[in-house]
């Protein structure tokens, strides 16, 4: 047999020269890779929006403190809070979406794979455009300013007179254009999941995450798409000399809060719901159990999807509307709180009885569990209007969505990482970094984030550059920096053991968590095209039904 | 492959999904939906709310040709598609260049209501929150016809070059669900605008 001299480049990419590699992934359209650069981008970003968090902790670390000018803290939050949401959240959650739901319906890739890297690149650009606001803000002479409006950027404070230059400019542009990449992404997951699920999965047996990222697709649809229309009112109002929330000539500066809230209590839903489904994957894994009530699970999911798109003026209770209002938005507020008891007790339940393994996953689930529970509870608190109007815009409210943004979506996210990083790498990561991590991590965020209830019990109002000494707030905010060291030592270790894994970690094989979605029926990374053969379920969980043979699940699910 | 797939597929087993392009597609109305619903709810708020003139009452005619127009496309289109299913390509090619004829006919009709209203009667997007919220809700609209009439032309001159034919239907077919929602949405605009808000 003669040798001929092909360039055969699918046998071992390492050999390859670099330039070549890069060139596929910029060019990809396949949904593992797209969703791994998501992921990395939003790693990127979050390091980016924990220095801004840090800068913000340094100067509140004591009093009439003057680390950074009151100009540099306002556009710290703003930097912050736009960056970590939009940047660090949404990424995250269609990162794990992207890669993970093709696998667990059995699909060979999404629906539209080029719109998927359409809209990666989108978000990727508006990331890009964000932050090049700190040099271009200001025209790249004098002092370069980034966005100074606040993530939720109130009327009329972003009217041309107010926010002269172009930093509101960079952040309402890079908001409508990574609004749309996360349109075409949710467009994209929905027809993914309606359309490619392989044969026998049936929606009553389709894995809780695809059901959790349905439903968060269809958030994102609904609760995006009103965002980008606001924003596209005030481009209409800063270029173009339109009136829609200038109150000089009748304009509503309450419409904004309206139209930004329709969008920005959804959002929340759209990035906690992932946080639901990271954490329906892994309890029953490591409890070694079904979930218990499947279908209570899935329920409960989509009436959170609808009591979320009813419940945003709970943000406005400070604003003064009529008592109709607040009492419609304090009751469908509480409401909310149902169907989310609802789904702690299943993975109470879950766990109950079940031979729990206490591997890196399993431990930032409990403590996902714990802390979603308190952020719950405060949530709860701060329905009610009479102690909204108390304790809103202070630092308690500050506490509370941290609570559920770090403490339940960023541990959730941390156990995704370590339960699918074998299957993303092929190896297994470091139980021992992990732990220490965890540890870290979650002495950091107690520390940070329990101390800072109380300040804002005792009247410290949030977005202050600095107060005066005596007001028993100093201690409370040392506290509250001291843990930050904490956290970003966490993440640290955290970024060491996903480098030093991806070197040098043991090989992990298709299935090192003995799991039973389809994602772990083959190879870890999987091939391009997923499955050689595509799979057919009968059941729930099909790789039990593989391992399994004397004993499968389709003998109980019924219909299903 | 370690394990391969879990069981070969049973060719016996009807399996049947949803088409992508039809589901996409739908999103997509939804998306758009919510965004044209944010610009509705802003034209109903601020209706009498300017604070001068122009107003609605003054200067709006109500546009009834080219209400017709556009609403007859519809009907065309889907002429058009059924035609293709039955293979007929050159009824095809007639009703789809009406519908484009049509739109076009509205697009134009817009562009003159326009400048009546920019050079006759003063009123620009800066006026009042009259001119600002109409000229976005219509122009909005407007910049939805054109990327629909965008989209048709392309098909118009693949077919011209005989490269439509009627497996192509079920594609056409998902063009024309977002010429539709094009003309449902100039329902509400035309009720919003020239209706309720005159």
């Amino acid at each position: 047999m003669s040798t001929t001299p092909i360039a055969w480049t699918g046998s071992d990419p390492a050999q390859r020269p670099l330039v070549e590699r890069l060139h596929e992934w910029v060019t990809t359209v396949d949904h593992k890779r797209l969703g791994v650069l998501y992921i990395v981008f939003a790693l990127i970003c979050l390091v980016i929006g924990g220095i801004e968090a840090a800068i913000m902790r340094i100067q509140l670390i004591a009093p009439s403190n003057d680390f950074v000018s009151p100009q540099v803290f306002n556009r710290m939050f703003t930097m912050h809070g736009t960056t970590m949401i939009f940047f660090v959240a949404m990424p995250l959650v269609f990162g794990f979406a992207n890669y993970l739901v093709p696998l667990m319906i059995g699909a060979r890739d999404m629906a539209f794979p080029r719109l998927n890297a359409f809209s990666f690149w989108l978000t990727a650009f508006g990331g890009l455009l964000l932050h090049f606001s700190f040099l271009g803000g200001s025209g790249l002479y004098g002092a370069g300013t980034a966005p100074d409006v606040g993530w939720f950027a109130y009327a009329p404070l972003t009217a041309k007179t107010f926010s002269p230059g172009h930093s509101t400019d960079y952040w309402t542009l890079s908001l409508l254009v990574s609004g749309f990449g996360s349109i075409g992404t949710a467009i994209n997951l929905v027809t993914t999941i309606v359309c490619m699920r392989c044969p026998g999965m049936t929606l009553g047996r389709m894995p809780l995450f695809a059901w959790l990222s349905l439903t968060m697709a269809g958030l994102v649809i609904l609760a995006v798409s009103p965002l980008s229309a606001a924003q596209i009112m005030l481009l209409v109002d800063r270029y173009l000399g339109g009136h829609f929330f200038d109150t000089q000539a009748g304009g509503s500066a309450v419409l904004w809060m309206h139209f930004f809230w329709v969008f920005g209590h959804p959002e929340v839903y759209v990035l906690v719901i992932p946080a639901f489904a990271y954490a329906s994957e892994i309890i029953p894994v490591f409890s070694r159990k079904l979930i218990f009530g499947y279908a209570v699970m899935v329920a409960a999911t989509v009436c959170i999807g609808f009591i979320s798109m009813s419940v945003w003026a709970h943000h406005m209770f400070t604003v003064g509307m009529s008592p109709a209002a607040n009492g419609f938005f304090v009751l469908s507020t509480m409401a909310i709180a149902v169907p989310t008891g609802i789904k702690i007790f299943n993975w109470l339940a879950t766990m109950w009885g079940g031979k729990i393994q206490f591997r890196t996953p399993m431990l930032f689930c409990i403590a996902f569990l714990f802390q979603f529970l308190i952020g719950g509870l405060t949530g709860v608190m701060l329905a009610s209007a009479p102690l909204d109007w108390q304790l809103g815009s202070s630092y308690f409210l500050v506490a509370h969505f941290h609570y559920v943004i770090v403490g339940a979506i960023l541990f959730a996210a941390f156990a995704a990482f370590y339960y699918w990083f074998p299957k993303f790498s092929g190896r297994m990561c470091s139980e021992a970094l992990g732990r220490l991590h965890f540890w870290l991590f979650l002495i950091g965020f107690h520390l940070t984030f329990d101390c800072m209830h109380v300040p804002g019990i005792l009247g410290m109002p949030r977005r202050i550059y600095t107060y005066e000494p005596g007001r028993g707030w100093d201690t409370w905010n040392l506290l509250v920096t001291i843990g930050v060291v904490f956290q970003a030592l966490g993440t640290l270790v955290f970024v060491a053991n996903l480098v030093w894994s991806y070197l040098k970690g043991d090989a992990a094989g298709s299935d090192p968590w003995d799991a039973w979605t389809l994602e772990w029926s083959t190879d870890s990374p999987p091939p391009a095209y997923n499955f050689a053969v595509l799979p057919v379920v009968r059941s729930r969980r099909p790789l039990w039904d593989l391992k399994h043979p004397e004993d499968p699940d389709w003998k109980y699910e019924g219909e299903g | 492959m370690s394990t391969g797939a879990v069981t070969a597929r049973d060719p016996a087993v009807e399996w049947v999904l949803p088409s992508r392009g039809r589901v996409g597609m739908v999103g997509l109305i939804v998306a758009e939906s919510a965004i044209f619903t944010i610009f509705v709810v802003a034209y109903l708020f601020y209706v009498g709310k300017s604070r001068t003139g122009p107003l609605p009452g003054d200067v709006l005619h109500v546009p009834v040709v080219l209400t017709i127009c556009l609403l007859s496309s519809s009907v065309t289109i889907h002429r058009a598609v059924t035609a293709l299913l039955r293979s007929r390509t050159s009824a095809f090619v007639l009703w789809w260049a009406a519908t484009i004829g049509l739109g076009a006919v509205f697009l134009l009709g817009t562009a003159r209501e326009w400048q009546h209203l920019i050079y006759d009667e003063g009123l620009t997007i800066r006026t009042n929150l009259f001119g600002t919220t109409y000229y976005s809700l219509v122009g909005l609209h407007a910049f939805h016809v054109t990327l629909g009439l965008l989209g048709l032309a392309l098909v118009l001159l693949l077919a011209l070059g005989r490269r439509v034919r009627r497996e192509h239907s079920e594609r056409l077919e998902v063009l024309s669900m977002y010429w539709h929602f094009v003309d449902a949405v100039w329902v509400v605009v035309f009720t919003v605008v020239y209706v309720i808000g005159r």
